[in-house]
């Protein structure tokens, strides 16, 4: 356990000493939160954008801090020779993956206590919310987007993971019903959009929040994604 | 160890012991570093085995660890975490066999343990790099070009503390390509060159009993001349600067030869720089070596 802990602690240190991380975890998601909110410009399907936007942001918060900073911050962390220092020592791969992945959950929790008293401020009324699902969707959606982070990470060298994070993150962005309702996308783009994690993840979270009825094929897409992704990326995780 | 055509080792076979230290030496390319690093766990033979304390490395690198310590030659710290951050994380990772700041002390960081890793020096990073290596206490430790970058007085430190880690037992495998270091410190040499082992023994051994006289001036002299008048050989070290000029004697290195030597120069007006004599130093028998088998 305390190897473990001990990793976890390290992990944090780092992510808050490093600001583009902060940009990407907090600023990104608030910018396009505050803006879109106010700015009605995005086909978001509803007379009020924040009622559409303050779910998908969060499910954008976890996509951001579990996929995306996690997968570059490992990158590069390759490329430091971090891991490979790591790999000599008892350690291990699993409890390095579990170590990121629990630093990725504090730091959830932080954009969570953000993000959700500005979405209030602009308006947002999560009527009929089931928390509870939501909370369970998020974690989730965390398991499966760290792995989806590492197994880029853990296999391609940095600056070619940090184009794929990048890239990635965009794309699953615009097609991950977070900013952009799924109905407005193309009937070939919607059936793919509906099975990744992102818009998986969105729709499970813009049903628990608005006190509808669960979506159970969202949910059963984010479960593979979290069965699949996470011990793929243990076994396939090299330290250099 | 084959990578792809190149055939980064070839054949190599030696061993190295408790409470010895075996400097693995070679020039870059020679294929130390791969064998070290199949030894380290992070590689694994294209044929052959590989065991350190019983253990095979690639199979079973988690158990290893636990007994193993590893410095790399550079990097392994994220540039903006603290010393006294990192320290810590490696002894708790270690079981707590270390104390954090007692490891700082004897690398000498004390005074640095609140500076992030892009704020030290090259000597220093060397530094943390050994005590990270040294947090598990471990029975075998690889040393990756431990000394490279560091000043005098670093360089003194880590010296030091290899030969304490010796005395208390460890295996100490020490890879580098600074023979002089080498020989400063070592027990054991393994030479190597492209993929092989050239020489392997104590350093007595590999050096041999072969005496000479080494100097340096400040000019180029007619060596033939001289290896008339001392009726000895006498050849350059290629390995001379424009500055200062080196020159073997070989054969016995008594002091009537020396005097012959210094009055010869002293004729020439050659001002001597330096001048040793005794055995042969590893540089040359790694040159001989090396020149021997292409």
């Amino acid at each position: 356990m305390k190897p473990f802990v001990a990793q976890w602690r390290s992990e944090l240190q780092v992510m808050l000493r490093n600001g583009e991380q902060l940009l990407l975890t907090l600023g990104i998601p608030l910018i396009l939160l505050c803006f879109f909110s106010k700015v009605d410009v995005l086909p978001t399907g509803t007379k009020h954008p924040i009622d559409f936007l303050a779910p998908g942001i969060l499910a954008l918060a976890v996509m951001s801090s579990a996929m995306v900073a996690l997968g570059i911050a490992t990158g590069f962390e390759r490329s430091y020779k971090v891991l490979k220092r790591l790999g000599a020592t008892p350690l291990g791969r699993p409890r390095l993956v579990a170590a990121k992945t629990a630093a990725v959950v504090v730091t959830e929790v932080v954009q969570f206590a953000i993000l959700i008293p500005v979405a209030y401020a602009l308006g947002w009324r999560p009527h009929g919310a089931n928390w509870l699902l939501a909370v369970g969707g998020v974690v989730v959606g965390t398991i499966a987007f760290a792995g989806v982070g590492l197994v880029l990470a853990g296999r391609l060298r940095a600056e070619i993971n940090l184009a794929a994070q990048n890239g990635l993150y965009l794309v699953l962005l615009l097609l991950g019903g977070m900013v952009i309702s799924f109905s407005k996308l193309p009937t070939v783009l919607r059936a793919i959009a509906h099975l990744l994690p992102s818009g998986a993840l969105a729709d499970v979270l813009h049903h628990a929040l608005s006190g509808q009825s669960t979506p159970g094929g969202s949910w059963i897409v984010l479960a593979v994604w979290a069965v699949v992704a996470p011990p793929l990326a243990a076994r396939l995780f090299r330290w250099e | 160890m084959h990578y792809g055509d190149l055939v980064a080792v070839d054949g190599v076979s030696f061993g190295a012991d408790h409470g010895v230290i075996t400097a693995v030496l070679g020039p870059n390319g020679a294929g130390k570093t791969s064998t070290i690093e199949a030894c380290e766990g992070y590689r694994s033979p294209t044929t052959g085995s590989v065991r350190v304390l019983g253990i095979d490395p690639a199979a079973d690198q988690r158990k290893l660890a636990e007994q193993m310590g590893v410095m790399l030659q550079e990097g392994g710290v994220y540039p903006s975490a603290r010393v006294i951050d990192v320290a810590t994380l490696f002894c708790s990772i270690n079981g707590d066999r270390a104390v954090p700041d007692e490891l700082l002390e004897q690398v000498g960081l004390t005074e640095r343990r609140n500076a992030t890793w892009r704020r030290l020096s090259g000597g220093e990073k060397q530094r943390l790099s050994l005590a990270l290596a040294l947090s598990g206490k471990p029975e075998i430790i690889f040393l990756d070009e431990a000394t490279s970058g560091v000043d005098v007085g670093g360089r003194a430190i880590i010296r030091t503390l290899v030969r304490g880690l010796a005395n208390d037992g460890c295996c100490v495998v020490l890879a580098t390509h600074e023979l002089d270091e080498a020989e400063r410190i070592a027990d054991r040499v393994v030479i190597f060159n492209r993929g092989k082992v050239l020489a392997d023994g104590t350093l007595t051994e590999v050096r041999g009993t072969e005496q000479s006289i080494r100097f340096q001036v400040a000019r180029p002299l007619n060596a033939v001349d001289l290896s008339i008048h001392l009726d000895r050989p006498v050849r350059e070290v290629t390995s001379s600067t424009p500055e200062n000029t080196e020159y073997v004697v070989g054969g016995a290195s008594d002091g009537a030869l020396i005097a012959r030597l210094t009055a010869w120069l002293s004729e020439q007006h050659i001002e001597s720089l330096d001048l040793r004599a005794g055995s042969a130093r590893l540089e040359e028998v790694f040159l001989r070596l090396t020149a021997a088998k292409p």
